[in-house]
């Protein structure tokens, strides 16, 4: 049985230098997560990092930019100012160059207009390939990679655990509920990438030190020609009705083996009406 | 309110989230149908009928024979204007979650996604959705039509109501960029085994087995309960078992009546995949083992030897 962890290196190889823009999320840290009780959003005020998914987006670039020998990856995000601090450690990873939407009048934007914006700072960018790592670890969200490609007008190949990129076709494998697809698709496109498809790199001394002379960006909504009142709150169309507990589970059980768990086990699924 | 019901359909057969979901639409009320697309699948809508399905639109096209999101998003955008759609659901699938975000950039329309319930309250629909790990409930909505949604895996089950519905054939344009990409392989339900997704009873093993031959242990369990095998990331990552089997939030989302989790923590990462498990079962050295917090019934002890005395027990019964 194919492992795809294990053959995944055998893709990414470009025989021309081309220009990849990688999609990444600032998420706030996993143990300060919680939901604002006023504006029923995640509060994002705290200390937050590199959406851990999106590392291997940016790991892919870097993997493709070496192989082709030139070229240039452009991390693109959006959010609060202190995402800078995520596009820097983009840029410490070996990120070329950075730019950050960031305006009052973004924040609280759903897929609808973090879409569209996101659309909008790719359109200035025209990147060959568009990267997105599989998943926000925040918001659980995995689906913006579709919109956004909707919005480019390019083709989309999702989920993606092995990528080659050549002669000016992306070509991507991966795993379905019922097995493997392989998919093709021209330059330009947008590929979501798993997180099987590679172990990003940590950062070196020496792009910690280099990251801070990179060009950074940081552009509103305005700047970006796009309409103000498709972003944030009035571009968006979901919204948060109220907060509750989850539902607690029925009562549980918990023993220790004795030596006849097997047969309270047993005891347990037969008065469960299970076997 | 006019619903329409994503139908995803795999080798000739509608899928049961999709039925799932279609069921529920048809309990909320008002006009509910569902969407087919692909390539030779009229004879699919029968099947809708008996689910709720009051009316089914059958896309056929040879654009539509892989499942490739774009082009479906090409033929649902123009059939939600079209007929004047205001919801539109989803099952949780690769696929669907790729095509509802596609329509939704396309109509301008709001996505809630990972839905555990749908209701109408007030007139209104309403989603909850579980956020930050499961340890609140979101209750969402949209500020106007249409209303696209994504449904958790395993969240609603098909019923079968018996009626027919209405078939009409739809035809559809397509976008140049909606049919550039290709399948060039695609995938096939493995032809031996019980699909995980599909199986009532599903035994799981992680790295508390000790190694990947210990794997014969939840194969033996398994087949004594006539069920399917699955594990964690943490083994699949190490080789022990394919990565088909996997469950959890980068693998599959599993439902069965009854799970059994031998030498599993119950990390997050696997916990989203298997939550929505009938009952719970659990065999764990680790007593502080976070699976225990969410197991209906939970053992501390080794299973090297309570999972094999459980086969014999179940094998002989």
């Amino acid at each position: 049985m194919t492992l795809l962890a294990r053959t995944a290196r055998q893709g990414g190889y470009s025989s021309e230098p081309m220009k990849i823009a990688v999609c990444i999320k600032h998420v706030p840290d996993t143990g300060s997560r919680r939901i604002d009780p006023q504006s029923k959003r995640l509060d994002r005020s705290g200390e937050g990092a590199l959406n851990s998914f999106d590392a291997h987006a940016l790991e892919e670039a870097l993997r493709i930019r070496e192989s082709g020998g030139d070229g240039e990856v452009v991390v693109v995000s959006m959010g609060p100012e202190k995402a800078i601090d995520s596009l820097r450690k983009a840029l410490a990873m070996g990120a070329d160059r950075a730019v950050l939407v960031s305006d009052e009048g973004a924040a609280g934007s759903d897929l609808v207009a973090t879409s569209y914006l996101l659309a909008k700072a790719l359109e200035r960018e025209q990147a060959d390939l568009v990267l997105f790592g599989q998943q926000a670890s925040d918001a659980d969200g995995a689906v913006l990679w579709a919109a956004v490609a909707d919005r480019l007008r390019r083709p989309v190949i999702s989920q993606v655990a092995e990528l080659t990129v050549a002669g000016g076709n992306a070509r991507g494998k991966r795993q379905t509920e019922f097995g493997y697809d392989v998919i093709e698709a021209p330059l330009p496109a947008v590929v979501a990438v798993s997180d099987a498809i590679n172990e990003p790199r940590y950062p070196s001394l020496k792009g910690i030190m280099g990251a801070k002379k990179k060009p950074q960006d940081v552009v509103t909504v305005s700047e970006l020609g796009a309409e103000v009142d498709r972003a944030g709150e009035s571009g968006s169309r979901t919204t948060v009705l109220a907060l509750s507990d989850p539902p607690p589970r029925g009562d549980s059980i918990k023993i220790e083996d004795d030596g006849s768990a097997a047969d309270k086990i047993v005891a347990f699924l037969v008065e469960k009406k299970l076997i | 309110m006019t619903t329409l019901v994503f139908l995803e359909h795999h080798e000739g057969q509608l899928l049961k989230g999709s039925l799932g979901v279609l069921s529920k639409a048809a309990q909320l009320g008002g006009d509910v149908a569902g969407a087919i697309l692909g390539s030779g699948v009229g004879g699919l809508a029968e099947q809708a009928g008996r689910y709720g399905a009051q009316t089914v639109y059958v896309v056929d096209d040879p654009a539509l024979a892989a499942p490739l999101p774009q082009p479906r998003v090409d033929a649902l955008a123009a059939l939600v204007r079209d007929k004047g759609i205001e919801n539109i659901l989803f099952a949780q699938s690769v696929l669907a979650a790729d095509v509802s975000a596609g329509l939704a950039a396309r109509l301008d329309a709001g996505l809630n996604w990972d839905l555990v319930d749908v209701s109408v309250q007030d007139g209104e629909l309403v989603g909850k959705r579980p956020a930050l790990a499961d340890s609140v409930y979101v209750d969402v909505g949209w500020t106007q039509a249409p209303r696209l949604a994504i449904v958790r895996t395993g969240t609603f089950e098909p019923i079968e109501s018996g009626g027919s519905a209405t078939v009409e054939q739809v035809g559809a344009g397509f976008e140049d960029f909606s049919t550039a990409a290709t399948m060039v392989e695609q995938a096939h339900a493995e032809a031996e085994g019980v699909s995980i997704e599909e199986a009532d009873v599903i035994v799981a093993g992680g790295r508390g087995l000790g190694s990947p031959d210990k794997f014969a242990l939840i194969e033996q369990l398994a087949e004594a309960l006539g069920g399917a095998v699955a594990a964690t990331r943490a083994v699949v990552d190490a080789g022990w078992y394919p990565y088909a089997t996997q469950v959890g939030q980068t693998g599959k989302t599993i439902s069965p009546k009854l799970y059994i989790g031998c030498g599993i923590s119950g990390a997050i990462q696997h916990k989203v995949g298997m939550q929505g498990s009938g009952t719970i079962v659990a065999i764990n050295k680790d007593a502080n083992a976070p699976i225990f917090e969410f197991s209906d019934f939970g053992v501390v002890g080794d299973l090297h030897e309570i999972v094999p005395k459980l086969t014999e027990l179940l094998k002989n019964r």
